[in-house]
């Protein structure tokens, strides 16, 4: 029974995971370019949710709604601010800026909100449902975390393979060049790209703090670094890749936690990453590009 | 698509060796080389023998796999049949830098150059494995590194010299007008001392002016260097006058082989450039 | 003769000057120090630059020179730290000499490092770009997670080591060197200001000397273009794997010597956080740009530290600084817009002196 208990509890981290991976695998996908500021913005988002109730009393539908908006006006202001100028640059020069903005992030959230943690109150208020006498226990958080990353993905699928602007995404992310040649608005799909992803990650803050309910301004950077290794794991660039890598990676995090070693569950999890790469170099779901020659 | 191989007409089997290199083993010998990618057949039962001071070409439309021939040949690819004999080594399984070794050196059709450096650093990086200098000694600048280095410059002038670059040894290589970029890429392929060098298409690219030049250059280094020669080229001028022994390829297979005038009148030839009525758009793409 | 065309070379003159620049500062340095206008924090400073000094040349070689993204270099850092700090307690009574033993700890650190580079990058140099890069942040992350459950120390019987409090039984008047989460604790301060500068000296040897040889010409041939380098008959990986134990070794000998400069150390120093410090400064450096990394080095590590009076504005400052630098360093815009400002400045500049011309004249 426990095996099981374990097994939920990795999906529902897991799928955080996801949800913040989908983000990084959009803006790869399309910017080419690792964003190290994304996990910054998970904390942001979480930062402006609790705000949202405990200074304005509003509801948690609301914060998460507010949440959402902030981020993704944060998201499009850095990247026209701190990426869009670097367009075409070499990928370490936006590399280094996107690290140079997550310090900013992270050093603003704690001029305005101290760097002593917030006790994150959960946006979920259904009590737990417990199975079989209580051995399997199923959070409100758990279900809420699953469902929206399913919602998300499906979602993002939807949205990439109907919409126009979605097949804009997918053309500039497969030949940049070619989509601006057809008329495409190269900046403007990279924006609403941006914009897309940081709404993402303001959902996943929620999420994030409502299972662990710590809220400091180093909160996002760990579970960034963790979803970035998730959206490698399942194939960087693909959307269900990032969904199957976030919750492999929650689940082996989990169990390696439980079964084999507390202190070493950091070390494990990057060994798997490791041999995955090994194994399948582009990661589970990723396309090999042969070089041509 | 396997019409062709229907209506193939037979190759003949023997080479056409010059004097000087009757009872000499071959430098290249391919014996049915193929390779599939995933359901497609790329190369198929593609032959040639290349005598060691022979100059030969590789035509056929576009599309028709002759880069795929030269990854073959060079160990970039590993073939799906067939054999790859170089000096009478095969080259199975070599990865590309151990194939360098045995005596095959290449250009490639989109120059492939270091970009970044000077000109003679490019020579330099193609005489490599010519240098003796061991690690530690390139580490510590050992007397010997000094030694090294001065004949590795010398030798590189020299050879830049020969295809008449020594005005830009200094300048960076991805700044060189393209013409100048063909060559130097040549002289990098002489650089490793190869008993063959592969060139992809050396004229793209070059004036009229610039592939007369060419066309004694490349003779120049098979008379100097006694060395061979296989080279895919669509200037059919440069080819006609500069090969000895044309293969011609499409669709992946040898269609015929022979002197320049027996490939010129060869029918099947003018169908696979020009194609036959229904099948014109086919050549000109 | 020999010496002139030495100097004509373009490479050799930048060597040297790298070598002057270094040299100067530290004699300056030593000169401020013995006349006791060094404050204590300033003093403080003086190991550490050496140290991040050595990291990033080292870590040049493998991004600038060789093109392969690291972001775990502090793995390798913190691997040499500890080993470091292990043979100096080891050694403390067959080497009574500490500048013997402080040599013998950062040679056996760096050596260490170097193999546990070449073992690692067995399987991953298999890996390019992009997955190199999320790979060695993996390894960094898994290095300080083992090093910071680590126990080691020494009792009558001899040397300890496990990696976990229950399986560590040391007896009798036995001292533990490390002490898990704890870190090393109790480390004799070795390290000096004169050993770092030689470090420096030596990292700039080798990274220099490597990049001038045939074997850096391979290396850079292999980031240019590697399906080209492979055709000169290059073996790219071997030339990946040089370059990637070289930086590692000289990442373990710096390590080791900040390790040996602070009484306690702990695996969290060695984290994602310094890996990517050591990046910035390479990038700011100027990617392949040997002095350039030195320079940045110095000043990045010196600039947060002297902003200390600003406190809370401190980290977001530099923020700012690092982005708008990278901006002006690398956006076409900027760069336009810069010279256009620094035209002007100069043309308001030129005017003025030949308007006090004119007015002498009269």
């Amino acid at each position: 029974m426990r095996i099981f208990q374990y097994l939920i509890n990795g999906i529902s981290i897991g799928s955080v995971y996801a949800i913040i991976a989908l983000g990084y695998t959009m803006v790869y996908g399309i910017a080419k370019m690792l964003n190290f500021a994304h996990g910054d913005i998970i904390m942001v988002g979480a930062y402006i949710s609790f705000c949202v109730t405990n200074y304005l009393g509003l509801p948690a539908w609301a914060s998460v709604l507010a949440a959402m908006a902030v981020c993704t006006v944060l998201g499009i202001l850095i990247e026209g601010l701190a990426y869009k100028p670097l367009r075409g640059t070499p990928s370490l020069a936006v590399l280094i800026t996107a690290i140079g903005v997550s310090y900013f992030l992270q050093n603003a959230a704690q001029l305005i909100w101290t760097s002593s943690p917030k006790n994150f109150t959960s946006v979920v208020t259904m009590k737990p449902i417990s199975l079989f006498d209580g051995q399997i226990v199923i959070t409100g958080e758990v279900l809420l975390t699953v469902g929206v990353s399913i919602l998300v993905m499906v979602g993002l699928t939807l949205f990439t393979s109907k919409t126009r602007t979605g097949k804009a995404m997918r053309a500039v992310s497969e030949d940049r060049a070619a989509a601006q040649l057809m008329g495409i608005n190269v900046n403007r799909t990279i924006s609403t790209t941006f914009a897309i992803g940081s709404a993402l990650a303001a959902v996943a803050g929620v999420l994030l703090c409502s299972t662990v309910p710590t809220l400091m301004p180093t909160t996002g950077s760990m579970p960034g670094i963790r979803a970035f290794t998730a959206a490698v794991f399942g194939g960087i660039g693909s959307i269900p890749g990032a969904m199957l890598g976030g919750i492999l990676l929650g689940i082996i995090e989990t169990f390696s936690k439980a079964y084999l070693s507390t202190q070493f569950s950091d070390a494990i999890v990057f060994s798997v990453l490791i041999i995955i790469l090994l194994v399948k170099p582009a990661g589970l779901l990723g396309k090999q590009v042969q070089e041509k020659v | 698509m396997n019409e062709y191989s229907k209506k193939m007409l037979k190759v003949p089997t023997y080479t056409l060796l010059r004097e000087q290199d009757k009872d000499k083993q071959p430098v290249l010998d391919v014996r049915n080389l193929g390779i599939d990618f995933g359901g497609l057949t790329a190369v198929d039962g593609f032959n040639i023998t290349i005598g060691p001071t022979e100059i030969s070409g590789l035509i056929g439309p576009n599309g028709a796999g002759k880069t795929t021939i030269f990854n073959l040949l060079t160990g970039v690819y590993q073939p799906t049949r067939g054999s790859v004999l170089i000096n009478g080594i095969d080259i199975k399984g070599m990865p590309t830098h151990k194939v360098n070794k045995l005596g095959i050196a290449r250009t490639f059709q989109n120059i492939r150059l270091f970009t970044d450096m000077t000109a003679l650093d490019n020579v330099k990086v193609g005489m490599h494995n010519g240098i003796k200098c061991s690690f530690a000694s390139s580490v510590l600048h050992l007397p010997s590194y000094y030694r090294s280095e001065k004949q590795a410059n010398e030798m590189a002038m020299e050879l830049l010299d020969f295809m008449s670059l020594t005005d830009v040894a200094d300048q960076k290589a991805g700044s060189l007008p393209y013409g100048v970029q063909r060559r130097l890429e040549i002289v990098r392929a002489l650089a490793t001392n190869p008993s063959i060098i592969l060139l992809d298409e050396p004229a793209a690219g070059m004036n009229p002016s610039e592939t007369t030049e060419l066309m004694h250059q490349i003779r120049r280094i098979r008379d100097t260097f006694q060395i061979a020669i296989f080279l895919i080229e669509h200037d059919m001028n440069l080819v006609m006058n500069v090969c000895e022994a044309i293969a011609v390829v499409n669709y992946g297979r040898i269609i015929t082989k022979g002197t320049p005038d027996e490939v010129r009148q060869n029918p099947a030839v003018i169908e696979a450039y020009l194609g036959r009525e229904e099948g014109k758009t086919d050549a000109e793409n | 003769m020999a010496m002139k065309t030495l100097l004509k070379n373009k490479t050799t003159r930048t060597n040297g000057i790298t070598y002057l620049v270094v040299i100067a500062v530290f004699a300056v340095m030593q000169v401020l120090n013995g006349a006791g206008l060094l404050g204590s924090s300033v003093k403080g400073y003086l190991v550490p630059i050496c140290v991040y000094i050595s990291l990033a040349v080292s870590l040049n070689l493998l991004v600038g020179i060789c093109g392969e993204l690291s972001l775990g270099h502090a793995g390798f850092m913190g691997i040499g730290a500890f080993s470091g700090i292990v043979i100096a307690a080891l050694l403390q009574d067959t080497i009574p000499n500490d500048v013997m033993r402080l040599l013998c700890a950062m040679v056996g650190g760096g050596i260490l490092a170097g193999v546990v580079g070449f073992l690692i990058g067995i399987p991953v140099l298999r890996l390019r770009g992009d997955y190199l890069a999320i790979v060695t942040l993996a390894f960094g992350e898994i290095m300080k997670n083992i090093v910071g459950n680590l126990y080691a120390g020494i009792d009558a019987q001899g040397f300890h080591m496990a990696i976990s409090t229950s399986k560590m039984k040391l007896g009798e008047g036995g001292k533990y060197i490390i002490n898990g989460p704890l870190g090393a604790t109790g480390v004799q301060k070795l390290a000096t200001f004169t050993m770092g500068f030689v470090l420096v000296l030596f990292t700039l040897f080798v990274v220099q000397n490597l990049v001038n040889s045939k074997e850096g010409r391979a290396i850079k041939a292999v980031r240019d273009n590697r399906i080209a380098a492979e055709s000169v008959g290059i073996n790219v990986t071997a030339f990946r794997m040089k370059a990637f134990v070289v930086s590692a070794f000289l990442a373990g000998m710096a390590g080791a010597l900040f390790g040996l400069n602070y009484s306690s150390v702990t695996a969290s120093k060695f984290n994602f956080n310094t890996s990517i410090n050591i990046l910035v400064f390479v990038v700011l450096g100027g990617m392949g740009n040997i002095l350039g990394s030195v320079i940045s080095a110095t000043v990045l590590y010196v600039l947060p530290e002297a902003m200390r009076g600003l406190q809370d504005y401190r980290m977001i400052l530099y923020a700012v600084v690092l982005i708008v630098v990278m901006l002006c360093t690398w956006s076409p815009k900027f760069k336009e817009k810069l010279s256009i400002v620094s035209e002007k400045i100069k043309s308001l500049f030129w005017g003025l002196f030949k308007k006090k011309e004119a007015g002498t004249n009269e």
